[in-house]
């Protein structure tokens, strides 16, 4: 415990270093999932026959495993913080464009009709029926993809990304368990926190008419049974 | 039977299993309580959703007014049309009085009128402003939501409102209590409301005139007392049930 901390003291530089570098990469690669896979998510939920397809592709990617997907990148683009945030952003597409997806297609269409009857045109549909109510479930998927990236942005280390994956790295070629604990345990707290932090936001973004158990969980498990079925 | 309010003229409507409407012509009087009734696949919620242009048809005009709806932006139209659902389709996430102003506020209505409208239409559905304007949808029971949804399509002063099975999905006791207050409420607000129902009383109790059809015609058109008493058609017998008709009729 002593080790650890005057190791603490010696380096406590570096760490606050390595931690900002830490949330550049997973920050950027999960605003720019964002980007990408909600819009993506809404025009799928229009042209339903595409989705499929596309989902299926883009679950592909899921399905390879991390480690391997930073040494396609190096061929692909090299090392450095670039292709890891291309990486990272790639591996965080898919839990929310699924949960985009189904979120939107889990409004039940009687809104859509009403909102449809009631003159919105579809603009109007997407903004003020459809996503309010499909943000809930967007909101899960952007929480599980924040927590995803940072625990998988340590091993982007691999490939000379940065992050607090050096020092963990760093600590094991030395054999020195301080040393580990020091990137170990700031990548444990930065997941933690952030988790609950969007909880919180989740919570006190949810509109009050659905903070209603039953509205929530009807959503929830029409999204379980969706990603069951793919 | 005064002006008419909306008026199909050799409408087609074909879902590929052959046509659904043909040929048809209706003229559905201003001011009334019109409900349209007859056994399912009939073509009456077809019928009604072509008023809003939320189905189109193959062929024929549909005119509001003397205005050719085809005519006009569809959305524009839907604005000017009040519509209530059998499923209710209130917003979840708006309050009721959010619910209640959505067409107003599409129209880009000021707010402090909207504020005022909603506790003058809350007053005519029998519910107290103050108590009600903030609340959500899953706070009402199934009978005070589906006020509301008339509320909603009053909002913008519609002059012709369609209801497609607005009550069928409510308990028996709320049914009856919301086909009195529609009567009531009609005399107060004199609409068009075209009203789509396979509940043969309801049909019957709230009707200015009744629209009896089959198979994509219409087999007669009337006061349900027109309809009763000198049905145009067995049929007519047949649908509404032989026990409504005086037995001399009958034989």
């Amino acid at each position: 415990m002593h080790q650890l901390w005057t190791t603490f003291q010696a380096s406590w530089e570096v760490i606050l270093e390595k931690t900002q570098e830490h949330i550049y990469l997973s920050l950027v690669s999960v605003v720019l999932a964002c980007l990408i896979a909600i819009p993506l998510g809404i025009y799928l939920s229009a042209h339903r026959r595409l989705a499929n397809s596309v989902i299926t592709t883009v679950s592909v990617i899921q399905t390879i495993p991390s480690l391997a997907l930073f040494g396609f990148m190096i061929p692909l683009l090299g090392i450095g913080p670039k292709p890891a945030i291309f990486a990272l952003t790639l591996y965080a597409l898919m839990p929310i464009l699924q949960n985009t997806y189904v979120g939107i297609n889990g409004v039940n269409p009687a809104l859509i009709e009403a909102g449809k009857g009631l003159g919105m045109t579809r603009w109007q549909l997407l903004w003020i029926v459809q996503l309010p109510i499909a943000r809930v479930v967007i909101m899960a998927g952007v929480r599980l993809v924040a927590v995803q990236t940072i625990s998988m942005a340590t091993i982007a280390t691999y490939i000379a990304a940065g992050g607090l994956g050096d020092i963990i790295t760093n600590g094991m070629s030395m054999m020195d368990t301080p040393t580990i604990m020091l990137g170990a345990i700031p990548v444990s707290l930065l997941v933690i926190l952030i988790n609950i932090l969007l909880l919180q936001l989740n919570r006190w973004l949810t509109p009050k008419g659905l903070s209603d158990k039953k509205t929530t969980v009807s959503i929830n498990t029409h999204a379980k049974k969706r990603r069951a079925a793919l | 039977m005064g002006q008419a309010a909306v008026e199909f003229q050799q409408v087609t409507k074909n879902y590929g299993s052959g046509n659904v409407l043909e040929n048809f012509n209706l003229v559905i009087p201003k001011e009334k309580i019109v409900t349209i009734i007859g056994p399912s696949g009939c073509g009456k919620t077809t019928l009604l959703k072509m008023i809003n242009r939320l189905i189109e048809p193959e062929a024929g005009s549909v005119l509001l007014g003397q205005q050719d709806i085809g005519e006009l932006n569809p959305v524009e139209l839907r604005r000017s049309i009040g519509y209530v659902i059998q499923q209710i389709g209130l917003f979840p996430h708006m309050t009721v009085e959010q619910n209640i102003s959505i067409v107003p506020r599409l129209k880009g209505e000021k707010k402090e009128h909207l504020v005022a409208r909603t506790a003058e239409l809350l007053q005519l559905i029998g519910l107290e402003p103050e108590q009600y304007r903030g609340r959500y949808p899953h706070e009402l029971s199934g009978g005070q939501q589906q006020r509301i949804g008339v509320a909603r399509a009053l909002a913008a002063n519609p002059s012709i409102i369609l209801m497609d099975e607005p009550f069928s999905a409510l308990d028996p006791i709320s049914r009856v209590q919301l086909q009195k207050e529609l009567i009531k409420l009609n005399e107060q607000v004199r609409k068009t409301i075209v009203f789509v129902t396979h509940d043969i009383d309801e049909a019957l109790k709230i009707a200015d005139v009744v629209v009896l059809l089959k198979a994509g015609q219409v087999i007669q058109q009337g006061s349900p007392k027109e309809l009763l008493e000198r049905p145009a058609h067995e049929f007519v017998r047949e649908f509404l049930g032989q026990e409504r008709f005086p037995l001399a009729y009958s034989i």
